[in-house]
């Protein structure tokens, strides 16, 4: 059956008039009728937070839960019910901050969870305080005289905690967002979308080099499995290995070919080079990788569960309760 | 030789935490149970991993009462003391009769052994007060050595053996049939039968040894049983019987059991023991911290489970926020908690009942939370069989408290038959209000309708925030949110719990003794003890907490003298002051983190009837 955005549309969003949450909400609503995957199929599951409230604009099943739990919350659901396509939403206190643990060991489980990070570097329903997110010396409400201490960078922790999907896109970048959703369901295993998303009212800006169409030409890459990592108004810049780093080169200078660019491989199970993508842009002179940066193939944590219980279903001879009994030292006791 | 005929008898197995010590009581109680006797065990070991061989801290205890009619706690103080080395003397001398048979292995009474333990001289026994007519004094290391001189083992492994020559000596004195440890040992032991057969020369050899000898006891006792209960029987802990309450629930509500848990003591034999059933479909997970072993079960719950999460104490201080989630969400959940002794890590391998203020209470805002308490070892499965049945058919989570000494005490439990038990219905919502239905629609019982995630057509929004009675939209509306906490309470209140039952003289008592959960044993033996006496007492022990017995206010007003007895500060007397108007009932409270002794309550009963 063939699905419309509109069959995952409910309710009126109730974020700020240009809140980076409209654009994702939209390209998500797009993705999942592209997917096609019927909504009674889908939980969506977030925890507390502007972005957390996304679940109720969704007409699939969906819960909002509590502050940093979502990802646990939706470990259960998925372990229980493999069937179900299950979403989880946080935004980058919800997921990294309160949930952070959940965050790492849903990573390390590989569990198949499309997971979310809607990462615009600040608290704004609490209003305005700096995140685990929020880079150092960031002056907020919590911070008047600016943070004293380093921010996670998303990649990294996912890496460190063994992801094997890592993907990265901008709130207002459809094309690039719905692709991303995509290979995110289709990644078997958990999956985590990093989304550069704006905060108009707290934080904005925040990702201004890569926000709009103009700027994103300028300062962001768009990795792609198995292209050349070329970027820039006119793709006239590369990517090339050198030495322990990456290295930016301009194609036709210095006799720089494409035959030198660096090819992505996200499929390549060893993290050290996409792991170097991932955290450019940091002000290091290197462009923003968006797309999907690491999409590496491992069994699943809810896979395995069910596989295991059939192979013990398989081996053991009992199989319900009163079987179950039987299996224990019994006497008999006679009147 | 004597041979003396009693109705009951207490062992105790004391010795070094290496010493296999729970293995040994473990055998006894089952060879005991399997001839008809009643049996109830309790292990009492220490908290640390592995303290230093030989010391006092490291002394590990298993004792088993048994007798021909029922018992109902292990016992206060045993009539005989097994105690493998100096330290086990010297600690667990306390829990023994004053005129005791003690057993000794007389090798582990060294100059270095007594040190550690910390006696002044050699006469360790003069030291105690002990009279030597009444220890079986035994070169247990030398005899076991010599037993298995020719088997080729390390020194390592024979070691390992000594429980199991204590066993045979104790075997003899209770004239118990050997065959039944021989093929428990073999089946214990099934990969490695020549380890199974080294064990099993060993107890023969001790059972030998007390019958060459006559020993230096006097007497070899007997203890028929009288009014069996006709039936097949096993030995069961709490915890087990409890993991089998959650099995059987979820196979009679035709849905998968889910146990999301992180370890913590005592409650971690439960997810142990859920995890070998995967041929029955049972799933665990074991979670990255507590927090997420109820969270996740919560979501396993929206997909259709009988979610489950165990802890203890700790846990459930880190778990409320989840729990709340479900009484708000109205998702079925049950929380198990195997109290043991607090606050904070207190003492972890306890016992103790301080957790119901916080299981009732412990949570922001109004949050009503069914909560029950078992009795017994072998009741752990019906209360977590009707724990699960409350969970899913009110759609709430329920609380069911244990502790850690009905957690891993054992009982003889009668193999129950499924069909015996009750029907589990959810509420599913029916297929016809497909299209009308809303979230918060409620049957009249005021229970809300379950739509399983996955069901087309009944796709909806569940969550923290409160929401609208009719629309199941967020809602801030101030009359909203008062109809809506009165709706959870009333729900809760609704729900049919049977009426409390009065023990003993329940017509005329003078006084009648109170108390919930896993004291049940040591109040009805106390009970029991006055009666025979010639008191007029009665007992009215609380299995549900919330929502209290229709009859409880009745109950508990009925009789001119009231002790609420139990292992906290007064938690249970608090919250029935709440509940019933005018209630004020005397108190006995302890808190040592060991179950109850029988001659301290009916001590302390006298004194409030004297009064």
């Amino acid at each position: 059956m063939a699905y419309s955005a509109q069959d995952f549309k409910k309710g009126q969003p109730r974020w700020c008039p240009g809140c980076g949450d409209h654009f994702f909400l939209a390209n998500l609503h797009k993705a999942m009728a592209e997917i096609g995957v019927a909504p009674h199929d889908i939980a969506v599951i977030s925890g507390i937070g502007c972005s957390s409230r996304l679940p109720h604009y969704m007409a699939t099943y969906g819960m909002n839960t509590i502050h940093g739990r979502a990802a646990a919350i939706a470990t259960g659901c998925k372990v229980a019910n493999p069937r179900l396509s299950v979403w989880q939403i946080s935004g980058d206190g919800d997921g990294l901050a309160i949930g952070g643990n959940h965050f790492i060991h849903a990573n390390r489980r590989n569990i198949d969870l499309n997971m979310i990070l809607l990462n615009n570097r600040i608290y704004g329903l609490t209003k305005g305080q700096y995140s685990p997110t929020s880079p150092r010396g960031f002056v907020s409400k919590s911070s008047p005289y600016g943070t004293v201490e380093d921010p996670f960078r998303p990649a990294e922790l996912c890496f460190g905690a063994r992801g094997h999907f890592f993907a990265r896109a901008v709130a207002t970048d459809a094309p690039g967002t719905v692709d991303i959703l995509k290979a995110a369901y289709n990644h078997k295993g958990s999956s985590v979308c990093e989304i550069l998303q704006n905060c108009v009212i707290f934080n904005d800006g925040c990702h201004a080099s890569v926000y709009d169409k103009k700027e994103r030409a300028k300062n962001a890459i768009y990795v792609k499995h198995g292209q050349p990592l070329v970027f820039g108004e006119n793709n006239e810049y590369g990517i090339v290995q050198e030495g322990f780093g990456l290295k930016i080169v301009e194609i036709g200078k210095d006799g720089i070919t494409m035959d030198d660019i660096l090819v992505h491989d996200a499929h390549c199970k060893d993290n050290t080079l996409q792991l170097k993508l991932a955290m450019m842009g940091d002000g290091d002179g290197f462009p923003v990788a968006l797309g999907v940066i690491r999409d590496v193939e491992a069994p699943t944590y809810n896979d395995a569960v069910e596989a295991q219980i059939e192979e013990v279903k398989a081996q053991k001879k009992y199989h319900s309760f009163a079987e179950l009994l039987e299996t224990n030292d019994i006497w008999e006791v006679h009147n | 030789m004597n041979i003396e005929e009693l109705s009951e008898v207490v062992v105790r197995f004391s010795g070094d935490s290496g010493d296999g010590m729970q293995l040994a009581g473990n055998i006894f109680s089952t060879i005991s149970a399997t001839v008809g006797n009643s049996i109830s065990t309790f292990p009492d070991y220490p908290a640390d991993i592995r303290a230093p061989q030989g010391s006092l801290t490291g002394v590990s205890g298993f004792q088993v009462h048994i007798g021909a009619d029922k018992v109902y706690t292990p016992g206060d103080l045993c009539d005989v003391l097994v105690a493998m080395n100096a330290a086990a003397l010297k600690t667990q001398l306390k829990y023994a009769k004053s005129n005791a048979t003690i057993i000794i292995d007389t090798d582990s009474f060294g100059p270095k052994d007594l040190e550690k333990a910390q006696f002044q001289s050699e006469d360790y026994l003069g030291e105690m007060g002990i009279d030597h007519d009444r220890v079986i004094s035994c070169p247990l290391t030398t005899m076991v050595k010599e037993c298995l001189a020719d088997t080729g083992m390390d020194n390592k492994a024979v070691m390992k053996c000594r429980n199991m020559f204590a066993l045979g000596l104790v075997c003899w004195l209770f004239d118990r049939d050997l065959n039944i440890a021989f093929n428990f040992l073999r089946g214990k032991f099934a990969k490695k039968p020549n380890i199974a057969e080294a064990n099993i020369r060993v107890i023969q050899a001790g059972y030998d040894y007390g019958h060459n000898t006559h020993s230096s006891a006097h007497n070899v006792y007997r203890i028929e049983t009288k009014d069996k209960v006709a039936g097949r029987y096993m030995d069961i802990t709490g915890n087990k019987a409890t993991a089998y309450g959650f099995i059987a629930a979820a196979e009679k509500a035709g849905l998968k059991l889910y146990l999301g848990s992180y370890p913590i003591t005592p409650a971690t034999d439960v997810l142990h023991e859920l995890s070998k059933h995967k041929s029955l479909g049972v799933i665990t997970v074991q979670c990255e911290d507590e927090i997420a072993g109820c969270a996740s079960s919560l979501g396993a719950s929206f997909a259709g489970a009988l979610a489950v999460t165990s802890t203890s104490g700790p846990g459930i201080c880190l778990k409320s926020e989840a729990m709340n989630l479900a009484v708000i969400m109205e998702l079925p959940l049950v929380v198990l908690d195997v109290q043991r002794g607090g606050p904070a890590t207190g003492l972890p391998t306890k016992s103790e009942q301080t957790d119901l203020l916080q299981v009732l209470f412990g949570r922001n805002g109004d949050s009503p939370m069914p909560v029950m308490a078992a009795f017994s070892p072998t009741d752990c499965f019906d209360a977590a069989y009707e724990a699960s049945k409350i969970a899913l058919e009110h759609m709430t989570p329920v609380v069911l408290l244990t502790d850690a000494y009905i957690a891993n005490g054992s009982g003889a439990f009668r193999l129950p038959d499924l069909c015996e038990y009750p029907d589990i219905n959810p509420p599913y919502v029916p297929e016809e209000m497909k299209g009308t239905w809303t979230p918060y629609m409620r049957k009249e019982n005021g229970t809300r309708y379950w739509a399983v995630a996955g069901r087309e057509g009944f796709e909806h929004i569940l969550g923290g925030l409160e929401k609208d009675d009719k629309t199941g939209a967020i809602s801030t509306n101030p009359e909203n949110h008062d109809l809506m906490t009165r709706k959870r309470q009333a729900k809760i209140d609704a729900i049919p719990v049977p009426d409390i039952v009065v023990e003993g003289d329940k017509d005329d008592a003078e006084l009648l003794i109170v108390g919930f959960g896993g004291t049940y044993g040591h109040l009805r033996a106390a009970m029991d003890q006055m009666r025979a006496e010639g008191k007029k007492v009665a007992l009215a022990q609380f299995r549900y907490i919330n929502p209290l017995p229709a009859n409880a206010a009745e109950v508990l007003t009925r009789y001119p003298n009231v002790v609420v007895a139990e292992q906290n500060m007064g938690q249970l007397a608090g919250w029935l002051r709440m509940k019933v108007d005018g209630f004020c009932p005397a108190q006995y409270n302890e808190v040592k983190g060991q179950p109850f002794k029988v001659a301290d309550l009916v001590k302390a009963f006298y004194a409030i009837i004297k009064k």
